[in-house]
């Protein structure tokens, strides 16, 4: 399961509280038009907790990442980390996308270093780059430029730059969106691990079911037009997962059944 | 030589594989490739003393001793190609030139039949290769001197474009009130040839060599500053979020982010900047500063002297190659990290 096999820095990094309250959100379309991406989102997220936002593209999960990472404001509402109200992006809240969004013009090593050097510590903190790449298993690719690493590579090193920081809160965008399935679950699993680890706040935005309730101590299911929270769903089965439980089918049923993915077997009479 | 597309190198690499099979197939052994270089230096050497000249020419000798050097060269050069094993390094990129090197000799032949054996071109203005060779070395210290001098007025003026162009980009690219008030003056300005300045620039200021800094500067300004603009402005808006998320600052941001981020558009804009640069130093020396190659040429055409003219032409296609060689080594170095990098 584990690729790098290195042990996670055992450290204590306490995870944050996130609460969202009333939070709406409007866009203006091209045409003009309001468009209500957020209609009145409360979400109360636990200090070292793993939240997974679930739902069809549309339904505003991306953009309640983004008001908690601070990179839009919202129009109404709050959203505070530990009390105190998110004005703005902070490397308290570690942020990884999709794309991995390394910097193509930086090693590995120079990368993963970004966060410190930005925040001018990276000199006293040097040691800690190496050991957040052997942490991901990258180590012996710290010389190498991101064009000449696998997206699966890339995004551990992507996540790397993010845990360098010791955030409170780790925030995913579809991280693994882009990755074959294999190297998807594997990534899953070293997710876990470090997390289990560190026990920082995890807020993992996906599409994909069976990943959220794979990962989620919580599943917040969201619909779209307006975007809002339609269901929250806890978990409950203990970790490590069998992927495969039936306990976890039963939760994706009612997840499926509440996104109208089922249709319901109507009994048709030709007489 | 001026190959833009990536696979310039290669081409050139794998070119003497498909000549050496394409001698073959005319039923030569395929190392006689190797010798058409040879030959065709001798039929120069051939037709340069056998042949008689048109018109009476007082011939410094160095012509002959030129393509005697060269003649000699290649010959042992083939017959040491020709023993060593096919695959060797040196071998294979003599085998990739030997083509070209027997165009350009072929070519030379032909200069020099219409020239001076025929007179077929009239004088003075196509002199034969021997008078262009002839001016070349009895003008070197009077050649290096305005290079020298051309050099100057180039590194100053592209180095002050450089200086005030990229943070005029970087500006414009960063700060929209930058951009709301510096692109009119970019817009207007900048499309105006430098050199349409010089009637202004040599009024204004107290000597040429200050009025033609000002005329390369702005001729270097404006491509740099519009290709540092749109690097900027063009940068992924996911880099930023994502250093702003890792606690950068926006003095960070603009210099690690934005700027290494926009590297490969700047470096175009180097280059063109460049180019202008050529024009406008050569311009401006041909009409105000009493220096430099383009004062050469306009001199020498004074005299009628137009061996001396070809005699910069040669001078300054080495020159700027080379300057612009130097270039693309230097983006070679600093963006390496780029996959697929174009090749000079």
């Amino acid at each position: 399961m584990v690729v790098g096999g290195a042990a996670v820095p055992q450290t204590a990094f306490p995870g944050g509280a996130i609460s969202v309250k009333g939070v709406h959100k409007h866009f203006l379309d091209p045409q003009g038009n309001t468009v209500v991406a957020l209609e009145n989102v409360n979400l109360e997220i636990q200090p070292g907790e793993f939240i997974c936002l679930l739902g069809p593209s549309g339904c505003g999960k991306s953009t309640l990442l983004r008001l908690i990472a601070g990179l839009d404001v919202s129009g109404q509402g709050e959203v505070r980390l530990d009390g105190e109200e998110i004005s703005g992006p902070h490397f308290s809240r570690g942020l990884v996308f999709q794309d991995p969004t390394l910097f193509p013009w930086l090693t590995i090593r120079k990368n993963v270093a970004v966060g410190l050097e930005a925040r001018g510590i990276l000199a006293a903190k040097q040691h800690e780059v190496d050991d957040y790449i052997r942490l991901v298993g990258l180590e012996g690719f710290e010389n190498s430029y991101p064009y000449q690493l696998s997206g699966g590579m890339a995004q551990r090193a992507s996540l790397a730059r993010a845990l360098v920081n010791h955030p409170k809160v780790l925030l995913l965008d579809e991280p693994l969106g882009a990755l074959d399935a294999f190297t998807r679950m594997q990534m899953q699993d070293e997710l876990l691990r470090i997390w289990e680890a560190r026990g920082t706040t995890m807020v993992f935005v996906t599409h994909d079911i069976d990943e959220a309730i794979y990962l989620a101590d919580r599943v917040v299911v969201m619909t779209p037009r307006p975007g809002k929270i339609a269901q929250i769903f806890e978990i409950g089965i203990a970790r490590p997962r069998n992927r495969s439980y039936a306990g976890l089918f039963e939760i994706r049923a009612r997840i499926l059944e509440l996104l109208h993915l089922v249709e319901r077997q109507k009994p048709e009479y030709y007489l | 030589m001026y190959n833009l597309t990536e696979g310039g190198r290669a081409t050139l690499e794998t070119a003497p594989g498909k000549v050496q099979s394409l001698a073959g197939k005319n039923g030569f052994p395929a190392k006689v490739g190797l010798f058409f270089p040879f030959i065709a230096s001798l039929l120069l050497v051939a037709e340069h003393l056998w042949l008689p000249n048109s018109h009476f020419m007082t011939l410094k000798p160095y012509f002959r001793w030129l393509i005697f050097t060269l003649t000699v060269t290649l010959g042992v050069t083939a017959l040491y190609a020709s023993l060593k094993r096919e695959g060797t390094k040196g071998v294979k990129s003599f085998a990739g030139k030997a083509p070209l090197i027997t165009v350009l000799l072929t070519g030379i032949i032909l200069w020099d039949v219409v020239t001076l054996k025929f007179g077929l071109l009239p004088l003075p203005y196509f002199p034969s290769p021997a008078a262009v060779v002839g001016a070349l070395v009895t003008e070197r210290e009077i050649l290096a001197v305005s290079v020298l001098y051309s050099l100057r007025l180039l590194f100053i003026g592209y180095g002050l474009g450089i200086l005030i162009g990229l943070p005029t980009g970087l500006l414009m690219g960063w700060y929209p009130r930058a951009h709301y008030w510096l692109n009119p003056v970019l817009r207007m300005i900048g499309p105006i040839p430098a050199t349409a300045w010089i009637p202004i620039a040599m009024v204004i200021f107290p000597t040429s060599f200050i009025a033609s800094v000002f005329l390369l500067v702005l001729a270097c300004w404006f491509p740099i500053t519009v290709m540092t603009m749109s690097g900027v402005a063009n940068v992924n808006k996911n880099y930023y979020e994502v250093a702003r998320s890792l606690g950068a600052s926006e003095a960070y941001l603009l210099l690690k982010v934005a700027l290494p981020a926009a590297m490969p558009t700047i470096f175009v804009g180097l280059f063109m900047s460049l180019g202008f640069g050529f024009i406008t130093l050569i311009v401006a020396e041909m009409l105000g500063v009493k220096a430099g190659l383009g004062w050469f040429i306009t001199w020498a055409q004074g005299w009628a002297e137009f061996s001396k003219v070809y005699a910069v032409l040669i001078v300054m296609a080495c020159l700027f190659s080379g300057l612009i060689t130097l270039l693309f080594r230097v983006r070679d170095q600093v963006l390496s990290w780029q996959k697929g990098l174009i090749k000079w």
